[in-house]
């Protein structure tokens, strides 16, 4: 979607401005805010470029750096964690081959660890993109994973 | 046996939460044109003889709160404003309302606006609910339409628009000053306390804050009188309660429950028991933010007045069950580490705080009993002092599961 497009959903309100920083970062393929979105998100609510880093830096949603498409977001908060998400974060890394925070270099997956998802009562529990997993274990995850691949090689 | 009282979940699974026409026919929105027949004044009236205690995590007297939030300057704008952002670890309740009986909330909303005399309102709700937030902006277009939302509604003459604001993933928005500030557009570094939302809230008018299951028991208490809802519950603690349990027990879930159950009640009866069968080993109340029970708990009457009694909170409604054969120092961890990721760094207390605790608990295992005892002492302390120093709530929070651990669990700890 073209940019303009998305602040025509907007008011100028600043109430808007997280709302529009989440529709930027979605509209793009890597899943992140780039200074040209951030400078147009400035100018769109009236604060300066400084204001809107500092509020794109400090939400945990929000990235400044390209991600993959798809962002595992694995929950690692305690009941999580007593649920054995540790491990599970473990095992994404290396069936992956990267570390928490890190993008594979096909660019498909960038794998977090997130706090609470408020989806305890399937701990342990993670999201990909808007969907979320529950009941993990280590051969769900990678029935996941394969899920994921197949999408994308059907998209090429 | 005990069984669930569902007055807010009562819709849940039975109609479709898509449809405003199922809210209606189930009775939905009566409520509402009950509270617009009447006056403002006649709606917080109600709420404040209801007893009802906010569900976010406080128990704040609600009706307390209307008052406030209506007498300041008459004639000036006021905002209400729901706390949809749901972060303590453990609490997944207000989802389940707003997923499954979101013109509940909806409505509660707009007789919450109406009785302190507020046009406009917002929920403010966490980033990652993709599915509340589609839910919820389908109902209010729904409710928009029909003319329980907009300008003259129901052709009382009253006017309140609501509108749905994201968060970003930030455990600190939830607390609810922190809250107005990121609702401004801000990073969500909180603001000192007073001036209180009532006084001086979004925008600097005053705003109504209250959470999402506060906020949804309103449609009722003007539906059927303040008398009816004290027929639920305790003195202390009227109404009923959506307990969120997980953990080490069978059937993790929402249970709406009268408030003052029994918490042994509550996870046998209900949540289908531990995992292993056997007795649990601790429960932990109200979330990170929260406070550790021993099984000589079990048979805490889980409202305000009983709680506290025994020193445990009841927070948001997360009960987080630990089996009998955990252990308790990887879990501890676990909340320390949540804390210190959550520290907005503001004030030096938390922010080297929370970070020093979590850094001993990772001394732990490799400690010797005695050792361990005295890590343990050396953090509630530290806690402590966090406590009297830090600047908002959250600096405040590590302290209530860290002492109760010690009070209950240091020998186990120390032995484990
Ligand atoms: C760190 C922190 C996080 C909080 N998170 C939430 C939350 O996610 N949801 C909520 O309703 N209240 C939360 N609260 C409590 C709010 O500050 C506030 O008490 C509540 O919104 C008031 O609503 P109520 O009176 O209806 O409970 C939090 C408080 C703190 C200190
Ligand atoms: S107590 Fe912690 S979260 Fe609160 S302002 Fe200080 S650093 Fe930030
Ligand atoms: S603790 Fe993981 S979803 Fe709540």
């Amino acid at each position: 979607m073209d940019q303009q497009e998305i602040f025509t959903r907007f008011s100028p309100d600043r109430t808007n401005l997280l709302a529009i920083l989440h529709a930027l970062q979605d509209n793009h393929p890597q899943n992140y805010l780039t200074e040209e979105s951030l400078r147009a998100a400035a100018s769109y609510s009236g604060v300066n470029l400084s204001w809107v880093y500092g509020v794109a830096g400090y939400y945990s949603m929000f990235s400044l750096e390209p991600r993959g498409r798809y962002i595992i977001r694995v929950c690692n908060s305690p009941v999580c964690n007593m649920m054995g998400s540790a491990g599970l974060i473990e095992a994404l890394g290396s069936v992956l081959g990267i570390g928490a925070g890190e993008t594979t270099p096909d660019g498909l997956f960038t794998l977090e660890e997130a706090e609470c998802l408020g989806i305890c009562d399937v701990a342990p529990a993670m999201m990909v993109n808007r969907r979320v997993y529950g009941n993990l274990t280590r051969k769900s995850l990678e029935s996941v994973l394969k899920e994921f691949r197949m999408m994308q090689n059907e998209r090429k | 046996m005990i069984r669930e009282k569902r007055i807010i979940l009562r819709n849940s699974g039975v109609i479709d939460p898509g449809s405003i026409a199922e809210y209606i026919n189930a009775g939905g929105y009566k409520g509402l044109s009950m509270a617009l027949a009447g006056t403002p004044g006649k709606v917080v009236e109600e709420v404040v003889a209801s007893g009802l205690r906010g569900r976010g995590g406080a128990g704040f007297p609600t009706g307390t709160k209307k008052q406030a939030a209506a007498g300041k300057d008459a004639g000036t704008i006021r905002y209400v404003v729901c706390n949809a952002d749901e972060g303590e670890p453990g609490t997944f309740k207000d989802k389940a309302i707003m997923e499954t009986n979101p013109h509940l909330l909806i409505e509660g909303m707009i007789i919450a606006a109406y009785g302190i005399d507020s046009e406009r309102g917002y929920i403010y709700i966490r980033g990652e609910y993709y599915d509340s937030i589609n839910r919820l902006q389908n109902a209010i277009s729904q409710a928009y339409d029909r003319g329980y939302l907009g300008t003259d509604i129901l052709g009382s003459g009253f006017s309140f628009d609501l509108e749905i604001k994201p968060g970003a993933g930030s455990y600190l928005c939830g607390e609810e000053l922190t809250m107005l500030e990121s609702l401004e557009g801000k990073r969500g570094y909180p603001r000192i306390k007073p001036p209180f939302p009532a006084e001086k809230g979004l925008w600097g008018k005053p705003t109504l804050v209250n959470n999402v299951e506060t906020l949804a028991n309103l449609p009722g208490i003007i539906e059927h009188g303040s008398a009816w809802f004290r027929s639920s519950g305790t003195e202390s603690t009227p109404g009923t309660k959506i307990f969120s349990v997980c953990g080490d027990v069978r059937n993790p879930g929402c249970y709406e429950v009268d408030a003052g159950v029994i918490l042994d009640d509550l996870i046998n009866d209900l949540a289908g028991g531990t995992r292993n069968g056997k007795p649990w080993k601790a429960v932990l109340l109200g979330g990170a933010a929260g406070t550790f029970v021993p099984y000589s708990c079990n048979d805490l009457s889980l409202c305000y007045e009983r709680l506290k009694e025994r020193c445990a909170t009841l927070g948001s409604g997360a009960v987080i069950v630990v089996g009998s054969g955990r252990k308790l120092i990887p879990l501890m961890q676990s909340i320390l580490r949540f804390f210190r990721h959550e520290s907005c760094g503001k004030c030096v207390p938390c922010r080297i705080g929370t970070t020093y605790i979590h850094e001993r608990s990772l001394e732990m295992p490799g400690a010797g009993h005695d050792p361990r005892i005295s890590i343990l002492e050396e953090m509630v302390n530290h806690a402590r002092q966090m406590a009297t120093s830090s600047l908002c709530p959250l600096g405040q929070s590590p302290i209530l599961p860290l002492e109760t651990l010690q009070r209950h669990f240091s020998e186990s700890i120390a032995t484990e």
